[in-house]
């Protein structure tokens, strides 16, 4: 029963890639469909897990806690903004390959606040994603596009900061 | 932290999404926001920006189509940015990290930005 369990978080996976076998099997046109889908989502997901990792285990073993706290935590000011929103702009990927970067910095003591504003800058301010929007709508749009957004997620940090400040909050480990 | 433990949600989301661009595919998308603008065109771009997840490098170009179809500026950034910042879709795995609540707040805030940053950029552009 316990070995059971233990499988039991690979259904999907493994539900999927018999509906992709049985699909190609019985020539099923969705069922192809939707496997292309996953081929250009899972190419994007091997372009940035990699890095992710290397972000994520740099923290955990070269970054020491008082750092973080300092640059970052409750009493880093415009700093620790800028940086999170520089730290952010230097990745890639959409925005749940944030989450495991935003565990790390919770559990090196970062503030709620430049937390919530690592993840609006990482949603919309990452330069490989600037490159595209530049190539595909403009400079002048991405330019105003991101102006505007800046002080709004900067806003949505402080809002967070200030419903959970005094609220038990914290990031869980997924395992 | 495992490699195994972060991936294993990640390949979960990206099944999901799969099927469901399927139902939804980029050409009903550009046809239902195509052509659409003001403060209503900027309300439908939030909803399906946030109830879709589209990788970075085929949004862009529906964005590009969205344009030339006649889609105002506004309805374009806000469905870029609830696409980046809204997750329905990941809701669940964001639920696992900060808890039900503050992934719904913090969720429900973005929308809220997302809203306000089509209304600024179409006011500027």
């Amino acid at each position: 029963m316990k070995d059971m369990m233990k499988y039991k978080k690979y259904i999907w996976i493994v539900l999927f890639v018999c509906f992709v076998i049985v699909s190609f099997a019985i020539n099923f046109e969705p069922g192809k469909v939707v496997y292309g889908n996953f081929l250009k989502y899972f190419l994007e997901m091997i372009t940035f897990i990699p890095f992710l990792f290397i972000i994520v285990g740099l923290f955990d073993v070269w970054v020491p806690k008082e750092k973080i706290q300092k640059h970052i935590g409750e009493s880093s000011g415009a700093k620790g903004i800028l940086l999170v929103i520089l730290l952010a702009m230097l990745q890639a990927g959409p925005l749940y390959g944030a989450f495991p970067v935003a565990y790390m910095l919770y559990k090196k003591g970062a503030s709620i606040k430049n937390l919530f504003i690592y993840l609006g800058a990482f949603s919309s301010l990452k330069i490989p994603m600037l490159g595209m929007e530049i190539g595909y709508l403009g400079i002048q749009f991405t330019l105003v596009r991101t102006l505007v957004s800046l002080p709004l997620f900067i806003a949505v940090g402080y809002l967070m900061e200030a419903y959970l400040k005094d609220k038990d909050f914290k990031i869980n480990e997924i395992k | 932290m495992m490699f195994k433990n972060i991936a294993l949600p990640f390949i979960n989301i990206l099944i999901l999404i799969s099927v469901a661009l399927y139902f939804l595919p980029p050409h009903i998308i550009v046809q239902y926001l195509g052509g659409k603008t003001g403060f209503m065109g900027i309300t439908i771009a939030a909803l399906v920006g946030s109830i879709t997840l589209i990788p970075g490098f085929i949004s862009y170009p529906i964005a590009a189509t969205l344009v030339r179809a006649g889609a105002s500026y506004a309805v374009v950034a806000t469905f870029m940015t609830t696409l980046m910042m809204v997750g329905v879709m990941t809701f669940p795995l964001e639920a696992r990290y900060f808890g039900k609540r503050v992934a719904f707040i913090r969720n429900a805030l973005n929308f809220i930005a997302a809203v306000v940053l089509g209304i600024v950029v179409g006011w500027i552009l």
